[in-house]
């Protein structure tokens, strides 16, 4: 009916060849972006920023950075958090170190950082494949997290080893500290979350998503055609930790404003934001999204519904919330292997030949 | 039909007022995860003693006291959910159970003018209320804890601890990390050698700890543990055969939950304490009249009576009367947190009090002013009792080395007065 390509003429290669090619979906990607951008920063208070915006949103790059890394070029990845911390003690040392530069940069080039670290840690994804990367990196998960809580250097040599957010600006407006406004810490990372996906997007689309699709396919194959496992593999590491630094940069600085590395960047983390993309789809940059949303909103939606709504004890209510969200997840693996993209995909299928689908 | 809807409305303004005028205690518990076992008592304790409020007082000064539960999991991610959910309802103090919320609510509750009392744990500087005005962590702190611990040991061996081996047991984390500056400063001064032995969290793995600890052979172990971390340590310790009078452990390593599961081989393991522990006080009865009997425990009913029970009652008795105290300077029933706040900071608990309230004996009588958040850092020293079961208590209440305290103090609030740009008060 609405979401169809019945004439929605193209005319040149430009226009087939763009991201949105069906117009309702387009208009969609548009009106969502105009929600986002112009009417959610007027109406939204603290609780929404910090419990539901904020943690969705700097899941969902931190997913994009792994997805490319695990879906698009298939090097199993388990340090996600290791990488995460790396984000944010390199913003942190950043806004001490220099506290006049705007926040912006610090956490862009908290990103450079981790990106020169994932690299040295994709180095053994040269030789090693499939589970045996995936231990490899687990050792990059423990070597981080031991690293930032033996240093003293990384935390400015504080008592307590936890690093805190100081205030800093962008343009005169607080972006960290406690006194943010909750439309400014929510509009900064949506603006960067924006800038992810839009790059992530691209260059999936591109050469370099494609060579990074030939090596996880079949990497032989992909070497005979000409693409080189050493580039391939180390700018998909890069590319991937840049993503999952600016995520921890913001999770610390943002979001938490205080962290200690054991309990914020554990190995939990990583397994967390691997879930995000398996459940979301492998592969997808949608699907980084609906899998950030799946994990981070479905328990507090429980929780407020089990014990705001219907007043059950908070125990009970915690423990309830794990079945059901592990039940959820074994079910929609169940249904769709391929994870919250692919149904979508396929709804969209379906749509498309509505009222005859087949 | 006017005088119906007139009716109406006026019933539903009456039904409205009270839910208006209440007390908002918000609970950040945790009863899941790795630290449940410690965080179950508190909460019941906690929760406990506001309904006895309720029940036979109606509430403090005439106001009912609403107590809000919140399951943090001991998560720094969803403490945040819980403070953010439970900020709109007009909660008067936050009292999270964990350094590390704590350290993420000192800013923002700082920020939107709400008190935060971390009894006993989170930031030990936040002593001084020259630089944290929001934040009042009496009756003691971390590094009164650690000198105390410090100072019984020098009573045991005829007044000095030259040349002896201490070593710290701790949790990798804030919370575990916040007595070293302090032991590394009583080691100078008392010529003790400390070492340092990490234990990550959640701390079920501490095999290679004790075994270090059965080659150097220390003279005493101190330990900073919580949850699973403390009945793990105990039972490490018990392995190895480890003298347990030499093991020590700080207030949060010292409940009957941690020392059960090892059985008689935790006989003779010693804890601090900041209040007394067991039941044999006249506030029980009342409670069991107005609370148990009544069918109102909190959770499972069984944890009365035990340490960090008694801690949770500590919390809210300490918590009532702050709230007490800002209603009577003020003089009104209904207070804002800002209220709260002078209350707490002008807070005297003295032992007459405290038998008024049915504890006698209790707790050590608290002292609150404008550049002291911190209380006289007082605190006893218990010891397992596995035949029993039960704490005894061996020591009086030992004064913490104010000397050195006062100094370390002094150096990190008003480094972090520097960082964060604030003005020191009390001038």
């Amino acid at each position: 009916m609405l979401y169809r390509e019945a004439g929605d003429f193209k005319t040149s290669y430009k226009d087939d060849a763009q991201t949105f090619p069906i117009k309702f979906d387009r208009y969609r990607y548009y009106a969502v972006l105009l929600v986002g951008l112009a009417v959610v920063p007027f109406v939204i208070n603290d609780y929404w920023v910090n419990a539901i915006f904020l943690p969705f949103l700097i899941y969902s790059i931190a997913a994009i950075g792994l997805n490319i890394l695990v879906g698009y070029c298939g090097q199993v990845s388990l340090g996600t958090g290791g990488f995460m911390a790396v984000g944010a003690y390199g913003c942190y040392k950043l806004m001490t170190a220099f506290p006049e530069v705007n926040i912006l940069f610090h956490v862009i080039a908290a990103g450079g950082i981790t990106a020169i670290v994932g690299v040295l840690f994709g180095l053994p994804s040269l030789r090693i494949k499939g589970f045996y990367l995936a231990v490899a990196t687990l050792a990059a998960q423990f070597f981080l997290v031991w690293l930032f809580n033996r240093v003293p250097w990384f935390y400015n040599y504080s008592a307590s080893g936890q690093i805190s957010a100081p205030e800093r600006t962008l343009l005169g407006v607080n972006i960290t500290g406690p006194n943010t406004e909750a439309w400014a810490s929510y509009l900064f990372c949506l603006v960067l979350v924006f800038f992810c996906a839009w790059v992530a997007r691209n260059l999936t689309r591109g050469s370099v998503g494609r060579r990074w699709m030939a090596i996880r396919d079949m990497d032989i194959a992909a070497e005979i055609i000409g693409v080189n496992p050493l580039t391939a593999k180390l700018s998909a590491f890069a590319v991937s930790s840049f993503f999952v630094g600016i995520s921890g940069a913001l999770f610390f600085s943002v979001y938490l404003g205080a962290v200690e590395v054991g309990e914020a960047f554990g190995i939990q983390k990583s397994f967390l934001v691997l879930f995000m993309i398996i459940i979301g789809g492998l592969g997808s940059i949608f699907g980084s999204f609906a899998g950030a949303a799946f994990m981070v909103l479905m328990p507090v939606l429980l929780k407020n519904t089990l014990v705001g709504t219907l007043g059950w004890p908070t125990d009970l209510a915690a423990h309830i919330e794990f079945m059901i969200v592990g039940g959820l997840i074994v079910t929609f693996l169940i249904a769709e292997p391929h994870g919250l993209a692919q149904l979508w995909r396929l709804t969209k299928e379906k749509l498309r030949l509505w009222p005859f689908p087949y | 039909m006017k005088f119906k809807l007139a009716a109406l409305a006026l019933g539903a303004v009456m039904a409205a007022a009270p839910a208006l005028a209440e007390l908002v205690v918000p609970s950040l518990s945790y009863r899941t995860g790795p630290y449940a076992a410690n965080g179950i008592p508190f909460a019941d304790g906690y929760h406990d003693y506001f309904k006895l409020l309720n029940a036979r007082d109606g509430g403090i000064g005439g106001e009912m006291v609403r107590v809000i539960e919140c399951e943090t999991g001991y998560n720094t991610e969803k403490g945040v959910e819980c403070y953010e959910s439970t900020k709109g309802e007009g909660s008067l103090v936050y009292a999270p159970l964990s350094t590390g919320i704590t350290y993420q609510l000192i800013p923002k509750a700082s920020a939107d003018g709400i008190p935060v009392h971390s009894m006993g744990y989170g930031r030990t500087s936040a002593k001084n209320g020259e630089v944290f005005e929001w934040v009042f962590n009496y009756p003691a702190n971390y590094w009164d804890g650690a000198s105390i611990a410090v100072k019984h040991l020098i009573d045991e061996n005829g007044g000095s601890l030259e040349g002896k081996k201490i070593a710290l047991v701790y949790h990798n984390s804030a919370y575990g990390k916040e007595p070293i500056r302090t032991l590394e400063e009583l080691s100078a001064k008392h010529g003790f050698e400390l070492a340092l032995l990490p234990v990550d969290h959640p701390g079920q793995e501490q095999k290679s700890q004790w075994l270090q600890i059965r080659r150097d052979r220390p003279d005493y172990v101190l330990m900073w543990g919580w949850g699973v971390m403390n009945q793990v340590a105990i039972q490490e310790a018990s392995n190895i055969r480890f003298p347990m009078e030499n093991f020590i452990g700080i207030w949060w390593s010292g409940s009957e939950n941690d020392v059960m599961p090892v059985g008689a081989g935790a006989e003779g393991y010693k804890a601090l304490n900041m209040h007394l522990p067991g039941d044999d006080f006249p506030l029980y009865d009342e409670l069991k009249t107005h609370v148990y009997d009544a069918g109102n425990a909190t959770g499972a009913g069984d944890q009365t009576g035990s340490v960090l029970y008694n801690r949770g009652l500590y919390n809210a008795l300490i918590i009532s009367e702050g709230i007490r105290k800002a209603q009577e300077i003020h003089g009104v029933t209904d207070i804002t947190p800002a209220q709260l706040r002078d209350g707490f900071e002008q807070l005297t608990i003295s032992e007459e009090r405290m038998t008024e309230l049915g504890l006698p004996n209790f707790g050590p009588a608290i002292e609150a002013s404008c550049e002291n958040h911190g209380g006289q850092g007082l605190g006893i020293v218990q010891q397992w009792n596995a035949a029993d079961q039960s704490w005894v208590q061996i020591t009086d209440y030992i004064e913490s080395d104010k000397e050195v305290i006062n100094a370390l103090v002094q150096e990190d609030s008003l480094a972090y007065a520097q960082e964060s740009g604030i003005e020191l008060r009390c001038q």
